[in-house]
């Protein structure tokens, strides 16, 4: 049964998976850095309230979130205008929608590993590199970033697989369009519930193992780093 | 100091037991678990006090899509009576031996309907779906959404299928309801939705469509006694009152339904 044949939508899927977590990966954690080194650095009382909002999206069932998304995105949202005023498309039914609804879903995964990281480098340390005449961005380049790195790989792989494994929000602005914003998982859901137990079993495994291989190899690289000297 | 108690807690546990045994020896009433399908839960909402003030039997509904339940159903959920959207899964539990076999009626028939919330989008004839002035159109999943199948049977009998999905024209819902959202919303310009969802007696805003019938295989919604109930007796007095009582028969149509002669 797990060994029978791809068919090209299966593939087409799997890479349109592979595609949105990895946009979503990447650009999640250069929008996540300067926020969550702000977060772990500022005495400002704003702090708490960003740091609610950026934990909201693990509250809501991502079904709401997309659905939300959706009337944002709609010719009657704000998203949707503003689209239309710039005269461009709007975003739902297309793979930027499915970027976006992943970066705000996955969101809290990268911030919280990249606060906890930058607050783990501490204050003294970064005092310390001041004292030796270092400016604010050669701290932030040579201390602060390399003694995060940890919660860096942390933040990606979490932002990847959790991207990988999203269902509801796709589902929902999704418009699962094949070759376009079907990802695998929908396509896992859409075998199921055409009782196509097979071709189900067939994407799962597939997405279960090469996730499997890649957070191993992820932790392995890290434990190495972990036992590394720092060379700032 | 000495407490005096009227009950001991041992004897206020007995006394409850005994009272919970009683109370469910004098009620004859049974209550029904129904497993209904999206698009038919409105309807059913409705109809479910009528058939309580007819015969004292309650019905608890559970919403969802029918592929949901039908799978819930082989693995044991605990429903009496599934009201599918479709016939293909209460034949199958059928021949499966999970429903009780000679149970299945046909409840309902569904209408399908192009419809757009936008009073001038959809012309009476359909022939907005020529014109090219429109970016999406939604429909429900063909594979596992009757009303899904049927749109697609629509747009492949005016043969449009091809050219609409080559450019990427179509959104696909998960269900029906879905459909009816991404239209309503208006990310999709209009969507082939069911009759029930966008009537209330009449179409209830925008404009519409309905394709002949001739253009797709009747959408037939039926019902099924499931074979694991302990209330057997009641569930087939409840899909006999369902087909045949007319003030059921009425609010079934009033939601945007036909029904078998």
């Amino acid at each position: 049964m797990i060994g029978s044949a791809y068919s090209v939508a299966d593939l087409v899927a799997l890479w349109i998976s592979l595609k949105l977590a990895t946009v979503t990966m990447v650009l999640l954690l250069l929008a996540c850095t300067p926020l969550a080194w702000w977060l772990a650095t500022t005495r400002s009382r704003v702090r708490v309230i960003i740091e609610a909002v950026a934990a909201l999206p693990l509250v809501l069932p991502p079904t709401v979130v997309g659905f939300y998304l959706l009337l944002f995105l709609g010719p009657h949202g704000w998203g949707g205008r503003f689209a239309q005023q710039l005269g461009l498309q709007s975003l739902s039914f297309s793979f930027g929608g499915l970027v976006l609804g992943s970066m705000l879903y996955s969101l809290p995964f990268v911030m919280q590993p990249l606060q906890n990281a930058f607050q783990a480098v501490g204050q003294r340390t970064l005092e310390a590199a001041a004292t030796l005449g270092a400016p604010p961005w050669d701290r932030f380049f040579s201390v602060a970033l390399p003694l995060a790195r940890r919660g860096f790989i942390s933040a990606a792989v979490l932002a990847f697989a959790h991207t990988l494994g999203e269902f509801g929000v796709v589902l929902m602005i999704g418009g699962n369009i094949p070759g376009r914003t079907q990802t695998a998982a929908i396509a896992i859901f859409n075998y199921a519930e055409a009782m196509n137990y097979g071709a189900a079993q067939r994407l799962s495994v597939t997405l279960l193992m090469g996730c499997f291989v890649l957070l191993v190899i992820v932790y392995a690289v890290n434990r190495r780093l972990r036992n590394a000297v720092v060379i700032a | 100091m000495t407490k005096y108690r009227i009950l001991s807690p041992r004897l206020a546990a007995q006394l409850l037991i005994w009272l919970l045994v009683a109370a469910s020896l004098v009620a004859r009433a049974d209550e029904l678990n129904v497993a209904v399908a999206a698009n038919f839960f409105g309807a059913l909402q409705e109809l479910a006090p009528r058939f309580e003030q007819a015969t004292g039997n309650k019905l608890v509904l559970s919403s969802g899509s029918s592929g949901q339940f039908y799978t819930q159903i082989k693995q044991g959920a605990p429903f009496d009576v599934l009201l599918s959207a479709d016939s293909e899964r209460p034949r199958q539990l059928e021949a499966e031996g999970l429903a009780v076999s000679g149970s299945r009626i046909t409840y309902a028939i569904g209408t399908l309907v192009l419809w757009s919330p936008q009073s001038q989008m959809v012309d009476s004839e359909g022939k907005v779906l020529f014109n090219g002035q429109y970016r999406m159109i939604g429909i429900a999943d063909p594979v596992n959404a009757p009303y899904g199948a049927a749109a697609e049977q629509v747009l492949k009998g005016l043969g449009i299928w091809e050219k609409l999905n080559r450019d990427k024209q179509i959104a696909f819902g998960e269900n029906i309801t879905q459909a009816w959202q991404f239209a309503s919303t208006g990310n999709a310009d209009m969507a082939f939705v069911a009759l029930s969802q966008v009537t209330d007696g009449k179409i209830i805003s925008g404009s519409y469509w309905i394709p002949p019938q001739s253009l797709y295989t009747p959408i037939d919604q039926d019902a099924v006694v499931l074979a694991r109930t302990t209330k057997r007796r009641t569930a087939e007095v409840f899909l006999t009152w369902l087909r045949q009582d007319p003030q059921a028969i009425a609010i079934i149509k009033a939601a945007g339904y036909s029904v078998k002669p």
